[in-house]
């Protein structure tokens, strides 16, 4: 099991979105996908999209405008 | 979650090209399927090296105000056309190109960007795409 991380941060529509598809796309199974970033819609976003997908959300953390989600594959 | 959109991208402005990747990119982010269908003016943006000459489509003010807003994007940081168009086809979107525009703009498959495009079509293909699509737009 890997964990892979992807850094979104000053990113903005739709780059943090699009690059967690990206890396959850190419994790195997099992993997964990962390992304962390700075776009406030991506924040509530994300997790709308791994819903959608069908995927685990293991985490969101905030510490001030910086967020970090964790995803598990 | 299943489901898929179909954009028309009718308009070559700059400014719309970007809403309609923007929107299928999302599509494909969420697990969706998504198709765009190139005619008209959106067709141009397909030839080689044509994907960022879209005007704005206000106040373009003869690439004036094309140049403002580019510089406000940059600073914003936001993705350029290509980097669109890049992602859309490695999440695996798909690129319809019509080709009655290309008979009446006497556009020929070597001026396109033949590997990007999966189907040179018509209406029915539209159609087939959009009746079994959740969300379909015109832009």
């Amino acid at each position: 099991m890997a964990e892979i991380r992807v850094d979104c941060r000053g990113e903005t529509c739709p780059v943090p979105l699009v690059e967690t598809r990206k890396a959850l796309r190419k994790a195997k199974e099992g993997d964990i996908v962390e992304v962390i970033g700075t776009h406030p819609a991506s924040k509530k976003e994300i997790p709308m999209a791994v819903k959608s997908l069908g995927l685990e959300l293991i985490d969101v953390q905030e510490e001030g405008e910086l967020w970090r989600i964790k995803i598990r594959k | 979650m299943a489901g898929k959109v179909t954009i028309i991208v009718h308009s070559g402005d700059m400014d719309k090209v970007y809403s309609a990747f923007i929107v299928a990119n999302g599509a494909l982010a969420m697990g969706m399927e998504a198709s765009l269908f190139f005619t008209f003016w959106g067709l141009q943006r397909l030839k080689k090296g044509a994907l960022e000459k879209g005007a704005l489509s206000k106040m373009n003010m003869l690439g004036l105000g094309k140049w403002m807003v580019k510089r406000r994007m940059k600073k914003a940081r936001a993705a350029s056309l290509e980097k669109l168009l890049e992602d859309f086809h490695e999440l695996g979107g798909k690129i319809l190109a019509c080709d009655m525009t290309m008979q009446i703009m006497g556009i020929k498959k070597e001026d396109l960007r033949d590997d990007l495009i999966s189907d040179y079509c018509a209406v029915g293909t539209y159609v087939n795409e959009a009746k079994e699509s959740t969300i379909t737009l015109f832009i």
